[in-house]
């Protein structure tokens, strides 16, 4: 088994949804607690295990606003397993999650510096590194119902963008999707091979431009109204 | 990428430790030692394992768990950070005995001594290969990938032996052979090279860009919004910028203190009869707070791939 994510580029809206319900889950989940700093001050900090960072994709007019969502992509050549000198990171043989020993972790940083994909966070107030689990303390638990059994960021995304499954079988939904669509992976010339992947956003039709007359300044009642509420 | 003070004072301090323990073991098995005494033999080697020392402990201070630090001796199969924990604390023991060794022999070089002394010497050069591998082998570095990592860790470990170890002969009364003072230059000399080679190699573009990052190779990409307000801990870590005037100043100061006043001073003292101590002292104090130096400017100037999400365009 080689369980991923799948997640698609054309639907996301950017809700910050699964970083949510991630931090929810797991700060009392097995890897638990994931510590914040100064939360409701200035500068608030904390561990977390997925961040959504926001693009402008082209130049305008075509241009599109991406928001790209990012945890773990559990990569097969997982390099920040080799650095480790504790034996705290691992990547599981069975369905291939890279997971950390919190019991183990010396706290160095260097499979934080390993990961391309800024996927480990130190925990400060801890002192270990915390990272995404894929909730394998959801995903196998059989005191949940079936269609539960998923990561907690896939079970909440209210567009369906996030898929859960096993790149390793082709006839599963991810497979699929990643073939007929155009899974992609980032930065790939690095040879990280994650197992998560991106699918594309889709053509949209490019919006028709009109030129605006703004040379009449005369005056008109609606611009008269919003004048006065702006004020 | 944020310079860890810790991180700067252990490469740079046990770096002079092993390198004057290499040096004062390599001066014993070639004929002798220059020094007036074997107490002050002795001196010199405890100076080594107290600088050593100093390096190794302050590696410690950078960990956010230290108490799971002896776990990091466990994975020296894959980790080159176990390696360099491994072997720096298999170092001791045999140091150790290469002294034994002496002192039961009078400090005759015996069988026994050139055997564990030269185990030393190679164990030195090991233990600073896996240093520089710790860096060397991140692809997330571009800076650092590089075979130059690993031949600058060696050059400057030999070097700052070279200026600790003639101190130590300078200190004592004496007056190193003139071979310490023209390797001490030619050292400097190779150093300044090297590192004015390593500065433009530092400023190649990397094929790591925004573009791959996010998939979008056939148009321009630009950061809209990091989704928070707050530096989080990937950007105090690794997006850590210093202003091109600032850096450019560091690097005169590098190549000034670390090896061109270092270079002149031991050309200095090849040209006079007797070594000056001060001029001594002068050229390791160059040389140390160059290296530290040197040292923050390697961090400074290694850019992290996931600089690239943050929106840095390659």
């Amino acid at each position: 088994m080689k369980l991923g994510l799948l997640i698609d580029l054309d639907t996301c809206v950017g809700c910050h949804g699964c970083a949510t319900a991630c931090k929810q889950w797991n700060t009392s989940g097995t890897i638990g607690p994931l510590s914040d700093s100064n939360p409701y001050g200035k500068d608030p900090d904390g561990a977390w295990l997925n961040r959504i960072r926001t693009y402008e994709v082209g130049d305008a007019p075509g241009s599109k606003t991406v928001h790209f969502p990012m945890s773990c992509l559990h990569c097969e050549n997982a390099d920040c397993v080799t650095v480790c000198p504790t034996g705290a990171s691992y990547k599981r043989e069975e369905d291939g999650i890279v997971l950390v020993d919190q019991d183990k972790c010396m706290g160095c940083n260097l499979c934080a510096w390993a990961c391309p994909y800024g996927a480990r966070e130190l925990d400060r107030d801890q002192g270990v590194m915390k990272k995404c689990t894929l909730c394998v303390d959801r995903i196998y638990d059989q005191n949940l119902p079936e269609e539960e059994r998923q990561p907690a960021c896939v079970l909440t995304c209210p567009t369906s963008s996030r898929l859960f499954g096993d790149f390793d079988d082709p006839q599963s939904e991810v497979s699929i999707k990643a073939r007929e669509r155009g899974g992609r992976d980032l930065m790939p010339e690095l040879g990280y091979e994650p197992t998560n992947k991106y699918l594309p956003p889709r053509e949209k039709a490019t919006v028709e431009m009109f030129e605006v007359d703004s040379s009449g300044d005369g005056f008109s009642l609606k611009g008269w109204v919003n004048k006065m509420i702006a004020r | 990428m944020h310079p860890a003070l810790s991180i700067l004072v252990f490469t740079v301090t046990s770096g002079f430790g092993y390198g004057l323990m290499t040096l004062l073991i390599v001066s014993q098995l070639l004929g002798g030692s220059p020094f007036d005494n074997p107490n002050a033999y002795l001196t010199a080697l405890l100076l080594a394992f107290v600088l050593m020392s100093i390096g190794l402990l302050s590696s410690t201070f950078h960990l956010a768990n230290p108490k799971n630090a002896w776990r990091a001796f466990s994975r020296f199969r894959t980790s080159w950070l176990s390696r360099e924990g491994v072997l720096a604390l298999l170092y001791y023991p045999i140091a150790l005995a290469y002294v034994t060794a002496l002192w039961l022999n009078d400090w005759q070089t015996t069988a026994a001594a050139y055997a564990l002394g030269g185990l030393c010497v190679v164990l030195g050069f090991v233990l600073t290969h896996c240093t520089a591998m710790i860096y060397a082998s991140l692809k997330t570095f571009p800076q650092w990938h590089t075979r130059l990592v690993p031949f600058g860790f060696s050059l400057f470990f030999v070097y700052s032996g070279v200026l600790a170890y003639a101190l130590a002969v300078v200190a004592d009364g004496g007056s190193p052979h003139a071979a310490v003072w023209i390797s001490g230059c030619v050292l400097a000399f190779i150093g300044l090279l090297f590192k004015l080679s390593y500065f433009s190699f530092v400023g190649e573009p990397s094929k790591t860009t925004i573009n791959t990052a996010t998939t979008f190779t056939e148009a321009t990409v630009r950061l809209f919004d990091t989704g928070h307000s707050a530096e989080n801990f990937l950007q105090k870590e690794f997006v850590y910028v210093v202003g091109p005037k600032t850096k450019a100043l560091a690097r005169k100061i590098t190549l000034a203190l670390a090896f061109v006043l270092p270079l002149v001073l031991s050309a200095l003292q090849l040209s006079r009869d007797s070594s000056s101590l001060s001029l001594a002292v002068f050229a390791v104090l160059c040389g140390y707070f160059g290296l530290l130096l040197e040292r923050w400017l390697f961090f400074i100037e290694a850019k992290h791939v996931v600089r690239r999400f943050y929106g840095e365009q390659h």
